[in-house]
């Protein structure tokens, strides 16, 4: 089921408010993105531990409506 | 199945065997793109993995993603320990940083991680 880019921003910065979140549609059919998450609160963090916070935003799209969401996160200091 | 049992089973896979990929279909015929690109990596970097076949048990599917808190398969655990999914793989490899990884888990790889 294709998801608005827009929500998938939105979800994210209700729980990441900081976060900046850059949203490509790779194919142009609304069902396949990628997320580029920016966020100090991902400092010191393991690339495990940014995308389970990155899914927690989702509640429980990520695997489901939200088939593919190609993720990459970073802290700003080592982007 | 309990859901006790379902992780047990899990357990038991990711401590028996030095690399497993829970993944949609087989290594030799993957199911979907991504679990394809996680047995490319292995492949080019030739680490032996045992493949877990999620779509030919339900309990594993559902199992798998409480197991790790983590939404999507597939799922590569090195020495019991998981690594992460088709992004984080993808990016530590082109990164260099799964050979390293890899080495310092005692796994052989016959490559570097770099092309």
């Amino acid at each position: 089921m294709p998801m608005d880019p827009g929500e998938i921003e939105r979800l994210i910065k209700d729980a990441l408010p900081d976060a900046e979140v850059t949203i490509e549609d790779l194919a142009g059919d609304g069902d396949h993105y990628a997320a580029h998450v920016v966020s100090p609160a991902f400092a010191g963090k393991t690339r495990v531990a940014q995308h389970q916070m990155v899914y927690g935003a989702l509640e429980g799209r990520m695997g489901g409506e939200l088939h593919a969401l190609a993720l990459r996160t970073s802290a700003p200091a080592d982007t | 199945m309990t859901e006790t049992d379902v992780n047990q089973r899990i357990s038991d896979e990711v401590t028996g065997n030095d690399v497993v990929l829970f993944m949609k279909g087989t290594p030799v015929f993957p199911q979907c793109g991504f679990s394809a690109t996680v047995v490319q990596v292995l492949s080019l970097m030739g680490v032996k993995f045992k493949g877990v076949d999620v779509l030919a048990d339900s309990d594993i599917r559902e199992g798998i993603k409480a197991y790790s808190n983590w939404p999507t398969i597939p799922q590569l655990y090195v020495k019991g320990e998981f690594l992460g999914g088709c992004d984080i793989v993808r990016e530590m490899y082109e990164s260099g940083e799964l050979g390293e990884v890899l080495a310092q888990k005692g796994i052989p790889t016959t490559s570097a991680s770099q092309a």
